[in-house]
């Protein structure tokens, strides 16, 4: 049987600061199988973006941050790799979509000298007027028909949907196994980041990329994700298919979170007293969805 | 019209207020201070009826406002008086002696960029580590001594202790080399002399690098501190996830916003240099402005002193013209939109 | 202020830089008992001891005229300091109230404060103090007075883009809504949040008002003798490079301790109060 394309294992994360160790993830598991999609749902502060950053290898790097676990990426332990071998792995094997796509593309660089510049990643010796061309038909890919204005732009002349197209055509460009999409477009309206994302679906389904989807909108998680894990402060406290998770959700807290969606105004974030049972009840695991166990 | 000509056009209109502005100040000061300038100027000894010729020819009794006015009309016809000290014009002086200042402090401004920038770059890149320390402790050393001392330092060990330099002048008396320019790296590369030009740019190290180093210290520290923020925004984040090389993330995507605040802080720095190359023309017995200068001043001659600060001034707005230009060449935002 | 000092203290750099400025205020303010020549300030002529090489009791060597080098140095700090004390002290609330009308009012008044400003800070801040030095007399008071028309377009530079931030903010809105008055807005709710900034800029000056200080005196434009100043001592003691090199090294190391010293600290201040460079 082929490894699963993402495998974590018992993830802890702790950052030094002056009053001591502080742990944010407390030993979290999860694994995404070849081309399927599955979200990690909590809310801000939960963890769930660290622990893409932790995937890519770019928390490593922070001289305060300790992390402790097994990652596997296409069975392949991340922390036996060499510093050059992981780095090679970003943006070619993995990549990676932000919130805010407007200011996460370089102000001061045109759209096609920064699509040259991921499409290096995977060819080093390509032409601009070759990743010119490969990014025309990347931008068609996602529905962008006048790619040649596009990659003459800026990102300050287009609109932030444009941008996020353009992000999700950049991500995709040397076809990765991965991709972690950070609250994709959770900057923008929401009719257009619901286009976008269903225009990634779409792109995901075709390439068979496997997603991690990081997002703390319960709604556009039902619509994009197979599967969804539940984390909160640092903990993933529920697992399960979407349709069994959004069916029956069974942890206090997933109920917490589901009874919050419609409330726009006001009720804010649901909270779970840390004196009460449910704030200790244990990790939900819904029917077949074991984490697999290692090679070894 | 496209955004950078109006720009331009708009910087040249502000400049000019501003350059009049300062005409003003100057010329104000010069007059309202205590004293009688045409019995500073004439000595002790001069009769009154000389006195009174001088003041009559210098418009000295008609009112502030009209002097001004003669003041100005004469500067449109690029008469700045006669100097009471050389007894020449003083735009004749001015000629003179501006061109090997100039020449200093170009290649100063040269060396503050070329130097200052890339060693902020570096400090950001390895910020918290020690190339990052070092860097920031020789800047901040470097803006904190004004560069009279640096000249006197330089000068005592690396021409003095160790003479790899010439001690003073800018160029060895053997070459004789015809002026067209005034600049002499230019003139002796127009006489065809390879040797003179050598000999005229080792002159120009010390005292080009002793003027610079308050400036480098200036330009690495901020481009440190503008990178550091820079690195904390999102497309940095960006360009990690997607593997970029850590040297090509420095040196492309973060340096290059960060350079957009530098710039205007460094244009303004140039006044500093400006300012600077008196302490250093004095060390190096350098043949500029500086020995004019001071002596026009210690002289009160009033025609002299505001035509050098005019001068100085209108290089100075003429500096930050151009790094107006530079930064909307690479600042897309102004070069593309429709407002400024 | 506990805390800050504690921070200050731990890091090496901004440890150093309070030890410097200690040194420095110390030895201005104790001058008279420091110093082993205190007479040695003024026009005193001592030839049988006339230009000595650094050694016991000439710490840093006498000038030409057998004067103790140490104890000028010593004098010429408390008189930099004082003069850098006395121009802050009229620059920084002229320049602070220009920038907080004009960022404040806006319209015509900020038009043209702002211009007059420009016009300050287009003539290069030595070459300004030059020219009023050299029509004025040179004597410390008129040295104060040029180095103090040549700073306060620079705080009100500071504080009129703080001022125009600010202005958004909900907390200013918010005062204008309940019907403030213009004066208490920009004195009591604008003007403590640039605090910090002025604060941090002020150490860091205290540095460099000394530093154009000695630029003037060096150019023969500042203090006169025989009152002791580290510029006049470079500029006298470079005639006799490099065989009596005390006169210049160490005179302008003293200038450089000062200000760099003072550096350090403002560094460590703008770190501490969260002020942006």
């Amino acid at each position: 049987m082929t490894p699963p394309t993402l495998r974590i294992r018992d993830l802890h994360l702790s950052f030094k600061t002056y009053s001591g160790l502080i742990e944010v993830l407390h030993g979290i598991s999860l694994h995404i199988r070849r081309g399927e999609r599955v979200a990690l749902v909590g809310e801000s502060g939960s963890g769930k973006s660290v622990t893409a950053r932790i995937i890519l290898g770019l928390l490593q790097t922070l001289r305060s941050a300790r992390v402790d676990g097994l990652v596997e990426f296409e069975g392949q332990d991340l922390e036996a790799l060499s510093w050059r071998q992981r780095h090679r792995l970003r943006g070619t094997r993995m990549s990676m979509i932000f919130q805010d796509p407007t200011s996460s593309l370089n102000p001061v660089y045109r759209i096609g000298e920064q699509f040259h510049e991921v499409l290096r990643r995977a060819d080093a010796a390509i032409t601009r007027e070759a990743a010119d061309a490969r990014a025309a038909r990347l931008l068609e890919d996602v529905s962008i028909a006048e790619s040649a204005r596009v990659l003459e732009s800026y990102p300050f002349q287009l609109s932030g949907g444009m941008n996020q197209r353009v992000m999700i055509a950049m991500a995709l460009a040397n076809e990765p196994s991965l991709l972690i999409a950070d609250e994709p477009g959770t900057a923008l309206d929401v009719t257009v980041q619901a286009q976008t994302l269903s225009l990634m679906r779409d792109l995901v389904i075709e390439h068979n990329t496997a997603v991690l989807f990081i997002s703390h909108n319960l709604g556009v998680v039902r619509e994009f994700a197979d599967r969804v894990y539940v984390i909160y402060k640092g903990r993933i406290v529920e697992h399960g298919t979407a349709e069994a998770l959004f069916e029956d959700p069974r942890h206090p807290y997933t109920r917490a979170l589901m009874r919050a969606i419609p409330r726009i105004t006001g009720g804010g974030i649901p909270e779970i007293e840390d004196t009460s049972d449910d704030y200790y009840a244990p990790l939900v695991v819904h029917e077949g969805c074991g984490e697999p166990e290692g090679a070894r | 019209m496209s955004p950078v000509v109006r720009l331009i056009l708009k910087r040249l209109g502000i400049s000019l207020i501003v350059l009049v502005g300062v005409s003003m100040l100057i010329f104000a000061i010069a007059r309202v201070i205590p004293g009688d300038p045409a019995r500073i100027a004439l000595g002790p000894n001069a009769s009154a009826e000389q006195v009174e010729a001088l003041r009559e020819r210098l418009h000295l009794d008609e009112p502030l406002p009209l002097q001004y006015a003669y003041f100005i009309a004469d500067l449109a016809q690029g008469d700045l008086g006669v100097s009471l000290y050389t007894n020449r014009p003083v735009t004749t002086d001015i000629a003179q002696f501006l061109p090997a200042t100039l020449e200093l402090i170009i290649v100063a401004g040269l060396m503050m960029i070329m130097i200052g920038l890339p060693l902020g770059v570096l400090s950001a890149r390895y910020r918290g580590a020690w190339p990052d320390n070092a860097i920031r402790i020789v800047a901040m050393l470097g803006v904190s001594a004004p560069s009279f001392v640096w000249a006197v330092i330089l000068m005592l060990i690396f021409a003095f202790f160790l003479p790899l330099f010439p001690i003073a002048g800018r160029i060895a008396d053997s070459f004789s080399v015809p002026s067209v320019t005034g600049f002499l790296l230019i003139d002796t590369l127009l006489a065809g002399d390879i040797r003179a030009f050598g000999n005229a740019a080792w002159h120009l190290v010390l005292p080009a690098f002793a003027l610079a180093l308050s400036g480098i210290g200036q330009a690495a520290r901020l481009t440190r501190a503008n990178m550091v923020e820079t690195y904390d925004r999102p497309f940095i984040e960006m360009a990690r996830s997607y593997g970029f090389p850590e040297r090509r993330i420095a040196n492309r995507y973060a340096f290059r916003p960060s350079l957009i605040p530098s710039l205007t802080i460094i244009g303004l720095d140039f006044a500093a240099l400006l300012g600077n190359a008196f302490l250093v023309e004095a060390v190096f017995a350098w043949p500029g402005l500086s020995r004019y200068g001071v002596a026009v001043i210690l002289r009160k001659d009033l025609n002299a002193i505001v035509g050098t600060v005019l001068i100085i001034s209108a290089m100075f707005l003429i500096v930050n013209i151009v790094v107006d230009l530079l930064i909307a060449l690479i600042n897309p935002r102004i070069r593309l939109s429709q407002r400024s | 202020m506990k805390r800050t000092a504690a921070i200050l203290i731990a890091n090496p750099l901004s440890a150093l830089g309070v030890a410097l400025v200690a040194l420095v205020v110390l030895s201005a303010v104790f001058a008279d008992f420091i110093a082993p020549f205190p007479e040695h300030r003024g026009a005193v002529v001592d030839f049988a001891n006339f230009n000595k090489a650094p050694g016991w009791p000439y710490l840093f060597g006498t000038d030409l005229v057998g004067r103790d080098l140490f104890s000028r140095v010593i004098y010429a700090y408390r008189i930099s300091l004082m003069l850098g004390i006395v121009v802050l002290a009229i620059a920084v609330p002229i320049g602070v109230t220009i920038g907080l009308v004009a960022g404040y009012f806006g319209g015509w008044t900020e038009a043209v404060l702002m211009r007059i400003t420009d016009v300050f800070l287009s003539i290069p801040p030595l070459v300004l103090a030059m020219s009023m030095m050299g029509l004025l007399e040179p004597t410390l008071t008129n040295g104060m007075l040029a180095v103090t028309a040549m700073w306060w377009p620079w705080y009100t530079r500071l504080v009129y883009n703080l001022t125009r931030g600010e202005k958004e903010e909900g907390y200013v809105l918010a005062a204008e809504v309940i019907g403030a008055s213009r004066l208490h807005v920009v004195f009591r709710e604008i003007l403590p949040n640039c605090v910090p900034a002025v604060l941090t800029k002020m150490t860091l000056d205290l540095g460099f008002v000394i530093l154009i200080a000695s630029s003037l005196s060096f150019l023969g434009l500042g203090v006169q003798p025989p009152t002791p100043d580290l510029g006049s001592m470079v500029a006298d003691g470079a005639k006799y490079l490099p065989d009596s090199w005390w006169l210049t090294v160490f005179p302008g190391m003293a200038i450089l301790i000062a200000v760099f010293g003072f550096n350090l600290l403002g560094d460590a201040l703008r770190e501490i109060l969260g002020v942006d460079q």
